[in-house]
Formats: structure tokens, C-alpha cells, sequence
């Protein structure tokens, strides 16, 4: 892990009142924005900000000021977790608090304020572990100096300090005021991580009341006296042009303010939200044009396909591909393809903003504040220690909350009217206009021995880049890592292996969903494995484990989770198990699927999913566990159901009912084993996704026979191939 | 304007009649735990009781339910089994969907205080989660239901 601090000062101390904190956080509209800082706010008396990330109250209250967003993947409560125990709090003092946007909050290693990439807790440890040592050292500091004696004789823990000699005791919040006026320590012993108490245990959730209760704050959920509600009329198709619409607002109903145009998009402004959608119908836009009018699924479709005929760019080039293939005994060529996706998170993309002269205030359930801060700087022409974004909790994210197109829309129409303003997307303005998981395809070519042992293997792969557009820069010599990850860094060890990638370019939008490149590239790895071990006519579990012993975090995974599923054991008929595994975040999981197929309906029923997850040092283990079960669900319900519809240039899937979604009645049971081998630290929210759909379609080509190479697999699908053989 | 009881509270609400429910909670009386999702009545985001009976407020409009009692997340007791299996069970991720699923399940147990899975399974399975917490949702049920006394 990389054991970077954040480029300022983090560790400076401030004094009661006048902490970075807030001066950034605590402008005009924070009482109404948020529950927790309503109650600080209800708190004046003396809370100490002993560094930025953490301050303490004269009752006690420990608050960690957590720069991640808090999208239902437990951050909030891990990095607390990892703050309380370095800090000898007691868990029951913590409270968490978004932290402001504001280059001092930047992720250390991305150095910008992003959640993603199942990063926090592996970017966060160290410095948040550092900063809470610190805090107990002045802690500790304080109470020696409160009763004149040396620190060497005093104890933190449970946020108290003790004198042991006399045995004097004195809480956090009855030093907080002395401790904020000492020396910050600039390199405080760390605890022995065999004294944690906090990290390694399950503990509830931090923000679970909340969201039980109904007081948890959304986006969706800011409003304040004054504001105005906006709903928006977006083009139909990529790249169209607004040309004309009724701007007259007396016509457009009562309540109804402002219409103001915003790019090729137009909000109309009204008293309450209804009114604004219900005016929205008048508005009568027209457009012109289009980046490809005629522009549909199986248009797309074809542009993917036909990249895999064109020269790639060669990512791994390993032994000789090209003669290894020719000399082998038999060779396997596979196609698979996978859909566009959409994230479909329930919070339906949303923002609030208020534009003023010398400030400008977003609230908004974001996964990138520093792309918020960028694009509001851009707008009002701000410097950005005039924008304040007020994170709230992110009703899915997914890494559908990366983009900021919502967020512009509210500050230009903030910008334009001069009000508050709240802007809201419909569902099907979410569908319609959401950055997709690229679909695409990948041709594959294995080849086998006379005993069956694999010696080549050819992966070309047909892909619309992300990153092209978000970050270039990460496109080194033709290569966009999120195109091929999951392939060309394959733990199996192969000895001619070549890794060949095709960037198509199309006019969908795309953007970083659940896992990325791996959530595709699992699919077609996993799938082939599977399929040369059948050619080879060798346990699918054998043939994997021969090709990673020198992988000892893949074997064990792996071999764990087959003992647990009972690989070999017996099964009833129409029923198969099928396996996957596969390395992403820097976590290992595998899996085993058991399914039973009815020929008749071609329903896919998946009985259980075993997973087998190591992500090294774990904070909050039953968090673990919870993300497997819900990756392992959105995989599946992206394997069975998922796939965004094009037509006449734009986006036909508009809606739950035409983008369907996994419901209770198809959710498996799931069993997850935390495996801890002394790995390192790896993330949890991406990592269950990718093996989840190879694992499936081995399961059912286990119980049925046929091999299912495009997602997802439909009932209509698995009728036909079931009628054909 | 129209008279609404909601959470055993008497309300004024000056909007047309045929605005939906949804929006006269959330904007008009600030109670925001009723989310937004769909708007079609598929998701089931929602979800509120209308004299005991689950409803999508998305697609209810508000001058349809005066006379009515209307309960929403906010109305269930926090003492309520289910609220308490929830927390007990640590059901939520991102938690948007959730005041809906809780809706749909204190209806569910108030109909039916001990229902098998296949019944929690068919009441729930009109309530989207896109966190996947189905597991969690079918436990803490089954975890409120034996609270319930009586059989």
C-alpha cells in the first residue's frame, strides 16, 4: 500500500471555532442540508479540531470527517473504524460527517476527492491511522500536562486517558480544548495491529439507523425556503441540436417561473417539481440532427463485432502465439459478447445549487467533488474556494455518480434565474442519458496438447473506451487499461499468450460501472476456461488450479471454495455447478454457482452462490460480506435481465419496466467465506462482479449442455439453444 | 385544497387533486422519506399504506386518499419488529429504496404475521433493490416475524 500523505499539512492543528472545517463547511445552507451537521450546529460548545480529519466535543463526541461518499459500500463506517481504534475512542462517541471539498480532503494517491475503484479503504488507512495517532498522543499530551506528570505514565482507551499510577481518569471531552492547543506530533507511534479492537470486527453500521428511519438525506432530499424545483427535456439521440421551443412560462401552467435553455437541453422552473415535469410537456422542443440518427442495438452491435476484424493494438505479447497455435493438437475459438449497461441505481440523478455573487453552494450525491468543484468553477467563473459542495449520501452509485452533467445543468440554471435551485432528472432522464457500460465482444483462441494441457491462448477484444474521454491520459501507446484489464493481467500462466484490443468508437456515451473492464473481460476469460477444460476433458477445477500454482492467492480462493460448495459431490438431475474466479481491486474471488434450468420455460433458477473472498486485512467484516452478496446479485441480475435497447439514435430502455432488474424471487442464496492469508490489502466493492456471470453460464452449460456466450441469457435464449441440441 | 391524515397527523394541502401523492409528502409537508424512483409505480420506492395497504404513492393521487389514514416511513414506530429487524439484520447499503421495502413488509407482517418464504417472496418481489439486499430483507422478515406473537 502506498503510504502517501495528503500534500498539505493534514496533521496542523486548529483551534475550537476556527478550524479549516468550518470555514469550508458551515457556510449559508448546511443546517438544512444535513441531519449530522444540524447537530452540530445545535453544538456550539467547544468542539476541537484536532486535525482535519477529526474533532472532538466537550461531551465526548468523536467526529471523523470523512472525505469519501458514503453510496451503500459501509465507508462511512470503515474509515471511523480505522479512526476509533487508532484513537482509543469507544465506538459509541463516533460520529461521522462528510467532509467539505476541498484540496486537504483530496484522495492521496488519486490527490482529487473521487470515491471509486474500491479504493477508499486502501487509500485511507494509513493517513487516517497517522492522524488518529496523533490525536491520542495529544490527547494523552494534554492530561499529563493537566496533572503535571510525565505522558509515559498515562494510557488511552476507550476515550478516557488514565494516570496509572493514581489511577485518575480523564475523558476526551474534558481534554479536547487542552489537547487542540498542543504540538501536533508529526510522527506518532502507531498502534500494533494486534491491539486493534475496532478494526476486524463486524459493527453495525453507522448510517443503518438513518436509513431505517427515513432521515437519512439524499440528494433528492435537500430543500430549503425560496428554492425552486427544475425539470429538464434532454434530446432524444447523441448529439442532437436544440432548434426551437415555447419559452412563453404564462402558458406553461400556474407555478411555473422560468424557462431557461442549458446546452441543447431545457429547464423549465416551477413551484413544486410536479408542476415542472407537468410543464415540461408543453415546452414542445424540436431538434435537429443527431451524431447517428439511424443509430440502433444491432447497428452497435455490428460496429463492435466488425472491430474484431480490424489490427489491433497489442497489449501482452508473451512466448509465440502464432506457432504454438499452429502446432497444437486442437485449437478452441470462442466469441462472446456482452451489452450495454446501465447503472439504474433508485436515486434518479439530481442536484441542488445556488449561484450567488461571491459563492456558489451544491448540494448533490456525488461520487466526484472535485469534478463538481471543476464544472462550477467553469460556470459562474468562481475561484473554487468559492464553491461549496455538501455531499449527502448517494442513493447508488456504482460509478454512475462520477459524472457531473446533473450538477452543471443545476448551476448554470442557479446561474441564470439567480434562485436556488433543485434540479431533478426523471427516471427515464436517467436511462436515456446515462455514461453506459460499453458493450462489447472479444474472439478468442486457445490451444491444447495431446494431454490436454493449454499452451496458447489468443484474446483480441472489441471495446468503446471510458477512459478516452474521462482520463486520456491513461491511454499509454494505444492501450487503455480498463479495455483489457482482467485479460492481459490474467494470474494464469500461460506461455504464449498475446492480448490484442480494438478501440471502436461509437456515439454512445460510456462510463465506469461497477468494476469496469472486468465486469465484461471476467466473462470471456472465465467462460473460455471453462470451455478449453471441457475440450481438454478435465475438471474445470484441476485445469484451473494446475494453471496457478505460482499464484497462491488465486489457488487458495479457489480451492477453498470448491471444498465449501462440495465441487464433486453429488447433484440432482438438471442441476450443474459451475466455477469462476477472478482477481481485480487487488482482491481474489471465486465462486460456485448451482443452477437448474427448466427446458421448458427456459427459466435459469440459481439455487446458490458460495463465494470465497480474500481481500487481505479486513476492517469491517460483516461490510465484506455484504458488498459479495450485492455484487454478486447486480452481476446477476446484469447476466440474466441486463441489456440498455438502442434505437433511432438514442436510448429505448427508459424505464424498470423495459430495463428490468433482479427481483427477490431470482436472488440465490449467497454464502461468503473471508479468507485471510496474510494478502495484501485489496478492495471490496467491485471485486465479487466480475466472476459472477462466467460462474453462471458454467453452471447452467453443467446442467444443460450448452454454452451460453452472449449476455444475458434469457429464457427465450436458453429454449433455443435447448430445442436445437 | 385537500385534508390529508397522515401518521395519524391532520394535514392541509393546496394542490390540485391529482398531483401524486409522492410529491405533496416530499415537497409540500417535507416529509422526504418517501423516495422517488420510477414514477410509474414499478419500483416501488414509494411505497406507503393507504388505510393498511401498500400503495406507490407515484401513481395515488393525493385527492384519492382524503378520508383515508396514510402511513409513512416516518410513521412507523421505531419500536415496529421490522424497523427493529432491519437494523438488527443491517439491511441496507445505499438505503434509497429502503423506507419502501420497509412499507411493503409492515404490511406484509400486518396481514400476515408469519408468513412462509414463497409469501414474503411474492409480497416483496414488486420492490426494487439495485444493492442487492434481498438476502437481508427475506431475514430480517422472517427475524420480525417471530417477534410477532400469536400464530
Amino acid at each position: 500500500m502506498k503510504e502517501n500523505m495528503p500534500r498539505r499539512d493534514f496533521l496542523k492543528a486548529s483551534l475550537c471555532g476556527t478550524g479549516l472545517t468550518l470555514a469550508a463547511g458551515m457556510g449559508g445552507f448546511a443546517n438544512q442540508s444535513s441531519a449530522e451537521t444540524e447537530k452540530v450546529a445545535a453544538d456550539p460548545s467547544g468542539s476541537c479540531h484536532l486535525n482535519i480529519w477529526i474533532r472532538v466535543s466537550q461531551d465526548n463526541a468523536v467526529t471523523v470527517l470523512v472525505p469519501k461518499s458514503e453510496m451503500g459500500q459501509g465507508v462511512h463506517t470503515a474509515l471511523a473504524m480505522i479512526v476509533a481504534d487508532e484513537l482509543e475512542a469507544a465506538w459509541q462517541d463516533i460520529r461521522v460527517e462528510a467532509a467539505p471539498t476541498r484540496d486537504e480532503y483530496c484522495d492521496p494517491v488519486f490527490e482529487t476527492q473521487l470515491t471509486g475503484g474500491s479504493t477508499s479503504v486502501r487509500h485511507m488507512f494509513s493517513p487516517l491511522r497517522k492522524a488518529a495517532a496523533a490525536a491520542r498522543e495529544m490527547l494523552l499530551a494534554a492530561a499529563a500536562e493537566q496533572w503535571k506528570v510525565p505522558a509515559a505514565q498515562c494510557t488511552a482507551s476507550a476515550g478516557s486517558v488514565k494516570h496509572v499510577p493514581t489511577g485518575r481518569v480523564l475523558k476526551y471531552g474534558e481534554l479536547c480544548t487542552r489537547a487542540a492547543g498542543i504540538q501536533v506530533p508529526q510522527d506518532p507511534p502507531l498502534k500494533n495491529n494486534a491491539a486493534f479492537k475496532i478494526i476486524g470486527n463486524s459493527t453495525p453500521r453507522l448510517d443503518v439507523p438513518a436509513k431505517v428511519n427515513g432521515t437519512a438525506v439524499f440528494g433528492m432530499d435537500v430543500s430549503f425556503p425560496g428554492m425552486v424545483y427544475a425539470a429538464v427535456v434532454k434530446p432524444p439521440r447523441f448529439g442532437a441540436e436544440l432548434v426551437s421551443y415555447e419559452d412563453a412560462t404564462t402558458s406553461l401552467g400556474t407555478g411555473v417561473h422560468d424557462v431557461v435553455r442549458v446546452g441543447e437541453s431545457v429547464a423549465v422552473c416551477a413551484d413544486s417539481f410536479h408542476s415542472a415535469l407537468e410543464a415540461r410537456e408543453s415546452l414542445k422542443a424540436k431538434w435537429d440532427g443527431g451524431t447517428q440518427t439511424d443509430l440502433d442495438t444491432s447497428g452497435l452491435e455490428k460496429l463492435l463485432s466488425e472491430g474484431l476484424s480490424q489490427p489491433g493494438v497489442t497489449a501482452r505479447n508473451d512466448g509465440d502465439v502464432t506457432a504454438a497455435l499452429e502446432s497444437a493438437s486442437r485449437v478452441i475459438t470462442a466469441r462472446y459478447e456482452l451489452p450495454y449497461l446501465a447503472h439504474a441505481a433508485l436515486e434518479p440523478k439530481n442536484c441542488t445549487a445556488f449561484v450567488q455573487k461571491d459563492r456558489c453552494d451544491v448540494w448533490c450525491s456525488t461520487q466526484y467533488q472535485s469534478a463538481v468543484v471543476g464544472v462550477a468553477v467553469k460556470e459562474t467563473g468562481l475561484s473554487k474556494d468559492h464553491v461549496y459542495v455538501h455531499t449527502t449520501f448517494v442513493g447508488g452509485g456504482f460509478g454512475g455518480r462520477t459524472e457531473v452533467e446533473v450538477e452543471r445543468d443545476a448551476i448554470r440554471v442557479s446561474k441564470a434565474i439567480g434562485k436556488p435551485v433543485k434540479l431533478i432528472w426523471t427516471r427515464e432522464d436517467d436511462f436515456a442519458h446515462d455514461f453506459y457500460r460499453p458493450g462489447s465482444c472479444c474472439l478468442v483462441r486457445g490451444g491444447l496438447d495431446a494431454v490436454g494441457n493449454l499452451v496458447a491462448w489468443s484474446h483480441k477484444v472489441a471495446v468503446q473506451s471510458i477512459v478516452k474521454r474521462v482520463f486520456p491520459g491513461m491511454i499509454q501507446l494505444g492501450i487503455d487499461p480498463s479495455a483489457v484489464e482482467g485479460i492481459f493481467d490474467t494470474e494464469y500462466a500461460i506461455r504464449n499468450f498475446r492480448v490484442e484490443q480494438v478501440l471502436v468508437d461509437t456515439p454512445v456515451p460510456v462510463g465506469f460501472w461497477r468494476s469496469v473492464g472486468h465486469s465484461g473481460n471476467a466473462f470471456a476469460v472465465e467462460s473460455f476456461v471453462d470451455e478449453l477444460a471441457h475440450a481438454a476433458g478435465k475438471d474445470p477445477l484441476e485445469f484451473r488450479l494446475n494453471m496457478l500454482k505460482k499464484r497462491p492467492g488465486a489457488y487458495r480462493v479457489l480451492q477453498r471454495v470448491a471444498e465449501m460448495a462440495g465441487w464433486n459431490g453429488p447433484l440432482s438431475r438438471g442441476t450443474g455447478r459451475g466455477l469462476a474466479r477472478h482477481y481485480s481491486f487487488g482482491t481474489h474471488v471465486a465462486l460456485v454457482a448451482e443452477v437448474s434450468v427448466d427446458r421448458q420455460t427456459g427459466m435459469i433458477k440459481v439455487e446458490r452462490f458460495v463465494c470465497v473472498v480474500d481481500c487481505g486485512p479486513v476492517v469491517n467484516p460483516d461490510n465484506v460480506v455484504a458488498q459479495m452478496e450485492g455484487a454478486i446479485l447486480m452481476g446477476l441480475s446484469a447476466a440474466l435481465k441486463e441489456k440498455v435497447e438502442f434505437a433511432q439514435g438514442g436510448v429505448q430502455s427508459l424505464n424498470y419496466d423495459d430495463y428490468e432488474l433482479l427481483t427477490m424471487s431470482r436472488a440465490p442464496r449467497i454464502e461468503v467465506y473471508i479468507m485471510q492469508s496474510g494478502e495484501k490489502q485489496g478492495g471490496i466493492g467491485e471485486p465479487g462482479l466480475p466472476p459472477v456471470a462466467p460462474a453462471l453460464a458454467n453452471a447452467v452449460f453443467a446442467a444443460t449442455g450448452a454454452r451460453f456466450r452472449r449476455l444475458p441469457i434469457s429464457p427465450a435464449d436458453v429454449r433455443q439453444a435447448l430445442g436445437a441440441s | 385544497m385537500i385534508a390529508l391524515r397522515i401518521n395519524g397527523k391532520g394535514y392541509q394541502a393546496d394542490v390540485p387533486p391529482d398531483t401524486p401523492l409522492l410529491w405533496v409528502l416530499r415537497d409540500c409537508l417535507n416529509l422526504t422519506g418517501t423516495k422517488f424512483g420510477c414514477g410509474k409505480g414499478i419500483c416501488g420506492s414509494c411505497t406507503v399504506l393507504v388505510d393498511g395497504e401498500a400503495s406507490r404513492s407515484c401513481r395515488t393521487p393525493a385527492g384519492s386518499v382524503q378520508g383515508k389514514e396514510v402511513t409513512t416511513i416516518e410513521g412507523v414506530p421505531e419500536d415496529h419488529p421490522i424497523k427493529k429487524a432491519w437494523i438488527e439484520e443491517q439491511v441496507p447499503q445505499c438505503g434509497y429504496c429502503q423506507p419502501g421495502q420497509i412499507l411493503q413488509a409492515v404490511e406484509l407482517l400486518a396481514k400476515d404475521p408469519h408468513p412462509s418464504e414463497e409469501k414474503i417472496v411474492k409480497a416483496m418481489d414488486g420492490v426494487l433493490c439495485r444493492c442487492g439486499t434481498y438476502s437481508r430483507i427475506k431475514r430480517a422478515i422472517i427475524r420480525a416475524s417471530s417477534e410477532v406473537k400469536g400464530k
